[in-house]
């Protein structure tokens, strides 16, 4: 498919055993513990899971307690981004250009059944899931979540950041779209992921 | 703006005692009283009208798709009618292949407080065209062109007939037909591969991005602003 297919890395490559000193290991503890806790959020709410989103961030659930409180409302000072809602397909376009718009180090946070698999949205106008257009670190279920769950999903990525390791070059990798189909992933994996599930197999379809 | 803003009080031309508004109670689900404009359609227009329903205590004239831009006309401009506000274009097609698709104009008049629904009959096989009224009523312009989006209706007369929900270079036809199906028409990666090979600008046509044409809409002032070098925004 001529895509660049990012390696999974399950152990971190540093060389020979203790080649990784205890400067190296006690800054990437250091560096990860200023990211982790001050992640800046974009917020890109498009339904009603914003609602609850803004309901995170106001004083009750107070996100400000996790280092998040400055919204970033410019996606160029943002480090997470918070998908809140489903995506038509008109939308597309410019969330894939949002997040190329981010710097990095950024992850994403896919809230709500619709932003992750287009959930009851099973339709022509609905992207079945924002991972056929950008990359997703955590995706956080319900519909729309709990602000609970919303943050326990940041926690979930707060885990993920203190995890990574400056020595580790592919996480920062920059994955470039295909150029002839400006995809991600490869074409048949779409499909088979959005194949309809559950009760939407049975849904009626036009029988003209 | 050609007249001054006058405030539009419901229900004033029909006299000079006006009922307050109150919720209709017992509504009859067909022998309600027709809307008396019906009643002056056919008076005037003879067997253009076809049909009267009335359902709910809601009107419903069926006209002659061939007069329905000199029918709203009429209704817009006579003093007895005085439809001064269109709520709704947009069409229904059913199941059933023999049904014709209907294409439905909302009119109400304020100052007699009326509804009226106007509806023509687009038979299977004939082309899908019906006369506009965006010369009538400015609000149509959107509506129409929604009703285009979705029905694939053309009409006639629109100024600027194109998609407007969907985004304009879409393939896949007019998904509230009954013979659209219901995830589209290509598949999943394909729909993506189309809308991602597009600019975010690309669904705008040239003349709402340009900016150059609204220049001379500006003041003199902020032209000559604007010719000394300020920026303005970013």
């Amino acid at each position: 498919m001529g895509l660049d297919t990012r390696r999974v890395e399950t152990n971190v490559d540093v060389g020979s055993a203790g080649s990784e000193s205890w400067v190296t290991t006690k800054l990437d503890f250091l560096v990860n513990w200023g990211r982790a806790n001050s992640l800046w959020p974009m917020p890109f709410g498009t339904a009603c899971c914003a609602i609850e989103f803004m309901a995170t961030a106001a004083s009750k659930f107070d996100l400000a307690r996790f280092g998040m409180e400055r919204m970033s409302f410019s996606p160029r000072q943002a480090d997470v981004l918070i998908c809140a809602g489903r995506v038509p397909f008109k939308l597309a376009p410019v969330l894939r250009r949002i997040w190329q718009q981010m710097p990095q180090p950024k992850w994403c946070i896919s809230m709500g059944a619709c932003a992750s698999s287009g959930g009851m949205f099973d339709n022509y106008a609905v992207v079945q899931g924002i991972d056929t257009i950008i990359p997703v670190d955590v995706y956080v279920p319900g519909c729309p979540p709990r602000p609970e769950g919303l943050m326990y999903g940041i926690m979930m990525l707060q885990e993920k950041v203190k995890k990574e390791r400056m020595a580790d070059k592919s996480l920062r990798n920059e994955m470039e779209p295909d150029p002839r189909s400006q995809l991600y992933i490869p074409p048949p994996l779409i499909d088979e992921v959005s194949e309809p599930f559950g009760n939407s197999v049975h849904q009626t379809r036009s029988g003209l | 703006m050609s007249e001054s803003f006058l405030p539009v009080l419901a229900g004033h031309a029909e006299g000079t005692e006006v009922a307050a508004p109150s919720t209709p109670r017992n509504i009859p689900y067909r022998d309600g009283t027709p809307n008396p404009s019906a009643e002056a359609l056919r008076a005037r227009f003879g067997e253009a009208v076809q049909r009267v329903d009335v359902v709910w205590d809601e009107t419903t004239v069926f006209v002659d798709r061939a007069r329905v831009a000199e029918i709203v006309q009429w209704l817009h401009d006579d003093p007895s009618q005085r439809y001064d506000y269109l709520s709704d274009v947009t069409a229904v097609e059913y199941r059933d292949v023999d049904r014709p698709i209907e294409v439905v104009w909302h009119l109400r008049s304020l100052p007699y407080r009326r509804f009226l629904r106007l509806k023509t009959l687009l038979y299977k096989g004939q082309p899908l065209v019906v006369p506009s009224v965006w010369a009538i009523y400015k609000s149509a312009d959107w509506m129409e062109r929604e009703c285009y989006d979705m029905f694939g209706i053309r009409f006639d007369g629109h100024p600027d007939l194109r998609r407007i929900l969907m985004w304009e270079q879409y393939k896949e036809g007019f998904p509230l037909r009954k013979d659209f199906p219901l995830r589209g028409r290509f598949s999943r990666s394909e729909q993506l591969r189309q809308i991602l090979a597009l600019n975010p600008e690309a669904k705008y046509s040239m003349e709402e991005l340009s900016v150059l044409d609204a220049f001379d809409e500006l003041s003199l002032e902020q032209r000559q602003r604007l010719r000394a070098g300020e920026k303005v925004g970013e």
